[in-house]
């Protein structure tokens, strides 16, 4: 049995259903990303998860343990808020050890784990403050301390970094990644930021309207979603996504790519018998911009390497990268080039657009063709 | 907020802004006058009164008519003076507003933190406590001390005040509390921690605000009510306001202007300090007593 | 795990949760009964059962109620109930005590047949009115003018507002002595050279009312003021700036972009105002004592002589009841466009 299971939970308040029937079940150690846009009951299943919430049926297991009736505390779960939640009238000595003091640990041991914990998080100097002297990182720093000092089973954290700014966040993505290999223990993750999801899960349920759509690896989400919403939600810049029709060429299939005037067909490798049913229909194709590129000599012309000449609508420099968007089969599709080929708004460029990573969706039911 | 600095420029600006400062000072004297005449009257003799102007400063100060008003004045049958009536308001008054300031606090504890199935129901029916005018609840509660035994006793007093004053201090609380993120109290018990737990080692900590404003407001309510006392209470029994009442409108023998008022400042002293220490508490009840509810 | 074994002891076992702890703790035998007893059906962990909860947890579930219960019973007594006890009141001929002998609407009858109850009301829509008007206009102006960077702000503010710290009972004692006729303001204005100014509303009983408003005012428009004051401070400052951009003047930026923004405040100003005036008690008898005659009494003044000195208690519990319409008359189009508005929000 895992360190966590999930099996077929659901929610609801009266007649509304919040969660429909989750399963998810993970591994000692591992960490689980619950990621969704608002409302997809993500921070329902986390508060039902330490036993804040009501289960309505099913059941959750923490450990070997059923935790279905049992309250927080006797879960052996600790966790991190999004507002942080610190005790305002407590030091930061004292936030750290309310926990442990409840649980009637020694005073001496107690200081022994504050020590410990301000010595993982670099935060000796500011034990004895109080949280309105803190900044927001180290706040949330703080809250983390208080949660890694209980030594819990499990660690649970509900969207930890929104309330950041972006370079803090980014630093402190980096720091409960840290953490994580440092401690080994399972953690729950929920968040609405796909980038969090991908760099910091082992494991990622992306979740939709009180279900999980897609439950894998971050790069089996990334590369292989299940439907258009898990395709777009996750990865950034966004997936395009271009309405092709499905040509039959010399018994093999082709996508038809119109670049304002010129009609391209590029030949789909792999993956033909599931389009046999789509010839001549349309069909949704989602391709990432990174696979949208300047054209490179020695791979043009390679299996699933096809190169456009098409005019650069618009140009966005990021730095690393500069997005060009172009037009194809009349969507503005984005494609991200390095800045020293990239060329200006208005300009004519060649693209190579590198297939192999292409998938395709079912116009209608917006599922993946397989 | 709004920024003068365009108009401070023009010429009948200049004009404008002493024209302000006079007008705030003769509002200023409007307000202060009749505490002054209270003061100066209650330092003047009978005769300086009859034969010197409202207005004027004691020609002679006198002290006779406060020693008189705290200790010989009478009221009713007895001629003791306010200070039995002014110990009694203390009396009832100091235990009715702590019963009643941390029934408010748990109330609007559970209210906010601890919501339940109906709970939201339950805090507005409490709220037309705040309402209603008491004159409906008069007669019943006569009858109900009466039977419980504490009718024309410093208990009865304070048990009515908490009853109607719980209203108020609740909704105190609860617009203090709901400013508090779900979140702490979701950390304590994920922490171990119990209900009174969390009040007491929490939320109470952090309530000093508004347990300041309760108490002042509650004080302030208590000491000066009149209606209760004057229903439920008589003779030795009766509040510092109703004894004031009594003094000034008990039409025998010579009419005491100065003893009057001197009686009068006595029985708004407390109030009165409480304003001038903890004014801005004072304001801050009075809105969040209003302008939320 | 520490926490876990600490906790044993207070589980009430009857489910699940036993079989999983049995294997860790001694089973006891009470314990050994419940797991003998219950089929195998029990032991179906998709049904849940309340009394898998400790004892402990369940006393913690139940104890925001219980802390709530008191106020629960007494609201539901003392302000619910004796509400409907008045009202049966209101409906008996009940006199120096209160009997149960059912009269019907006859007290209410009676009541508006009262001259003295049509005084008492034609008062308090007098007081009312001009009370609620006087208060609203002078808590207005004084905040708009202590809303002009003025120095001194915070001491002019608590000048204005010292009056409401004091007891009405006060109020109505002081009022009461400098409109004295003899040796009030009537006789400081004679003593300045204007031999004929009278100035008895106090003993007039045409105008002994409007006496009650002048303390009333006095007593409560700083209140309203401080209300306006902090209205004004929480008007949004870019809306003022963008009017300044748009060319408008001071006088025309409050009178039609700041002042309509206070709608919320004249609200709950004109709520707290009309309420200080139905419930207007103390204030009339220390400075009238209703009267002279009847001439100034109040609703609340005649249900008290009523109840309390003219042992007419089925009258004054009728005239009770027609205080609480009158609240409600006043109390529910509030609420009611409170909540919508807070809905709409």
């Amino acid at each position: 049995m895992g360190a966590l299971s999930i099996r077929n939970v659901r929610k609801s308040y009266g007649t509304t259903e919040i969660l429909k029937g989750i399963n998810i079940e993970i591994e000692e150690g591992e960490f689980l990303i619950l990621v969704g846009p608002s409302g997809c009951g993500k921070s329902t299943l986390l508060a039902m998860i330490a036993g804040l919430d009501n289960i309505t049926s099913g059941e959750v297991y923490i450990g070997e343990r059923k935790v279905n009736d049992l309250s927080p505390k006797d879960r052996d779960i600790a966790m991190v808020f999004q507002s942080y939640a610190l005790y305002p009238n407590m030091t930061v000595r004292q936030n750290i050890s309310f926990g442990l003091e409840i649980r009637k640990v020694p005073k001496a041991e107690q200081q022994k784990i504050v020590a410990q914990v301000a010595q993982i998080l670099q935060m000796e100097q500011l034990l004895d403050r109080k949280p309105s002297q803190l900044s927001g990182g180290q706040r949330q720093r703080v809250a983390m301390g208080r949660a890694i000092a209980r030594n819990p089973t499990l660690f649970l954290f509900d969207e930890p970094l929104s309330n950041l700014d972006a370079k803090l966040r980014v630093e402190m993505r980096t720091e409960i990644k840290l953490l994580h290999k440092r401690v080994g223990k399972t953690i729950v993750y929920v968040t609405h930021d796909q980038v969090e999801a991908m760099t910091l899960g082992d494991k990622i349920a992306v979740m939709k309207d009180g279900e999980v759509v897609q439950f894998g690896t971050p790069q089996q989400i990334y590369d292989n979603p299940v439907n258009l919403f898990v395709a777009s939600f996750m990865g950034s810049p966004s997936m395009n996504f271009i309405p092709c029709r499905v040509a039959v060429l010399d018994g093999k299939f082709g996508l038809k790519m119109d670049t304002g005037g010129q009609t391209h067909v590029f030949p789909v490798e792999g993956a033909s018998s599931a389009l046999a049913a789509y010839a001549g229909r349309e069909i949704i194709v989602g391709i990432r911009p990174e696979k949208i590129t300047h054209k490179v000599d020695f791979l043009a012309g390679a299996p699933n390497f096809y190169v456009a000449e098409t005019t650069i609508e618009i140009s966005e420099p990021t730095g690393a990268d500069t997005l060009l968007v172009i037009t194809i089969n009349d969507k503005n599709i984005v494609c991200r080039v390095h800045p020293d080929y990239a060329k200006s708004q208005g300009e004519r460029m060649a693209f190579m657009f590198d297939m192999s990573k292409t998938v395709y969706f079912d116009p209608v039911t917006e599922l993946r063709i397989l | 907020m709004a920024d003068s600095s365009n108009t401070q420029t023009q010429g009948s600006s200049r004009f404008g802004r002493y024209l302000i400062y006079t007008l705030l000072g003769l509002v200023c004297l409007y307000y202060l006058m009749p505490l002054f005449i209270m003061l100066s009257t209650s330092l003047k003799t009978l005769d300086d009164i009859r034969t010197g102007s409202l207005v004027s400063l004691p020609a002679h100060v006198t002290f006779q008519p406060w020693l008189d008003a705290w200790s010989k004045a009478c009221i009713g049958v007895r001629c003791e003076g306010m200070s039995v009536y002014f110990w009694n308001s203390f009396r009832f008054v100091v235990p009715a507003v702590l019963i009643s300031t941390l029934a408010g606090a748990f109330n609007g504890y559970v209210l906010t933190l601890w919501r339940f199935r109906g709970s939201d129901i339950f805090f507005s029916a409490l709220m037309i406590g705040c309402f209603i005018p008491f004159q409906v609840i008069l007669l019943p509660m006569a009858r109900t001390l009466g039977e419980l035994g504490i009718f024309n006793t410093i208990s009865g007093l304070i048990f009515v005040h908490v009853v109607y004053g719980v209203s108020f201090t609740t909704l105190f609380f609860r617009n203090y509390y709901v400013t508090i993120p779900d979140e702490l109290v979701k950390a304590a018990r994920i922490d171990g921690a119990g209900f009174l737990r969390i009040f007491w080692r929490i939320i109470l900590p952090i309530s000093t605000p508004i347990v300041v404003v309760s108490i002042i407001w509650q004080f302030t309510q208590i000491w000066n009510d009149f209606l209760f006392g004057v229903v439920f209470s008589s003779g030795d029994h009766q509040p510092v306001t109703v004894a004031l009442n009594n003094l000034v409108n008990t039409s025998t023998g010579v009419i005491g202007y100065n003893v009057d008022m001197a009686a009068a400042i006595i029985a708004a002293l407390p109030t009165l300090f409480i304003y001038i220490v903890a004014g801005k508490y004072f304001v801050r009840g009075l809105t969040a007593g209003s302008v939320k509810g | 795990m520490r926490r876990f074994l600490a906790n044993e002891q207070f589980e009430i076992n009857c489910s699940q949760a036993v079989v999983m702890r049995a294997r860790r703790v001694r089973i006891s035998k009470i314990e050994e009964m419940v797991m003998l007893a219950s089929p195998p059906s029990a032991v179906d962990d998709t049904v849940r059962k309340p009394c898998r909860l400790s004892l402990s947890d369940r006393i913690e579930t139940w104890l925001p109620k219980i802390i709530l219960a008191p106020t629960f019973v007494v609201t539901l007594l003392f302000i619910y109930g004796f509400i409907l006890w008045t009202g049966c009141l209101s409906f008996t001929t009940s006199r120096m005590l209160p009997n149960y002998e059912f009269a019907g609407l006859s007290q209410y009858h009676a009541l508006f047949a009262n001259e003295r109850w049509w005084v008492a009301l034609k008062n308090l829509a007098l007081f009312g009115g001009l009370f609620i008007a006087g208060c609203l206009a002078i808590g207005l102006s004084l905040a708009i003018l202590l809303d002009q960077k003025i120095r001194g702000e915070g001491f002019i503010r608590s000048v204005y507002l010292y009056p409401m710290a004091l007891s009405f009972v006060v109020t109505g004692t002081a009022w009461k002595w400098m409109l004295n006729p003899g040796l009030g303001i009537e006789k400081l204005v004679r003593d300045f050279g204007f031999h004929n100014f009278t100035f008895d509303w106090l003993t007039n009983s045409e105008l002994s009312i409007y006496t009650v408003v002048i303390a009333g005012v006095w007593q409560s428009s700083g209140f309203i003021m401080a209300m306006f004051l902090a209205g004004l401070r929480g008007v949004d400052d870019s809306i003022i700036k963008a009017a300044q951009v748009d060319g408008a003047s001071l006088p025309v930026i409050y009178w039609r972009i700041i002042i309509p923004s206070l709608r919320p405040v004249f609200f709950s100003a004109f709520m707290i105002l009309s309420h200080i005036a139905i419930k207007s008690f103390d204030l009339v008898m220390a400075l009238t004592g209703g009267g002279p005659g009847f001439s100034s009494d109040t609703p609340a003044t005649f249900m008290y002589t009523f109840s309390f000195t003219r042992n007419q208690i089925g009258m004054g519990a009728a005239s009770a009841m027609m205080m609480l319409m009158i609240v409600a008359a006043v109390v529910v189009p509030f609420l009611y466009s409170e909540l919508r508005s807070s809905r709409r929000g």
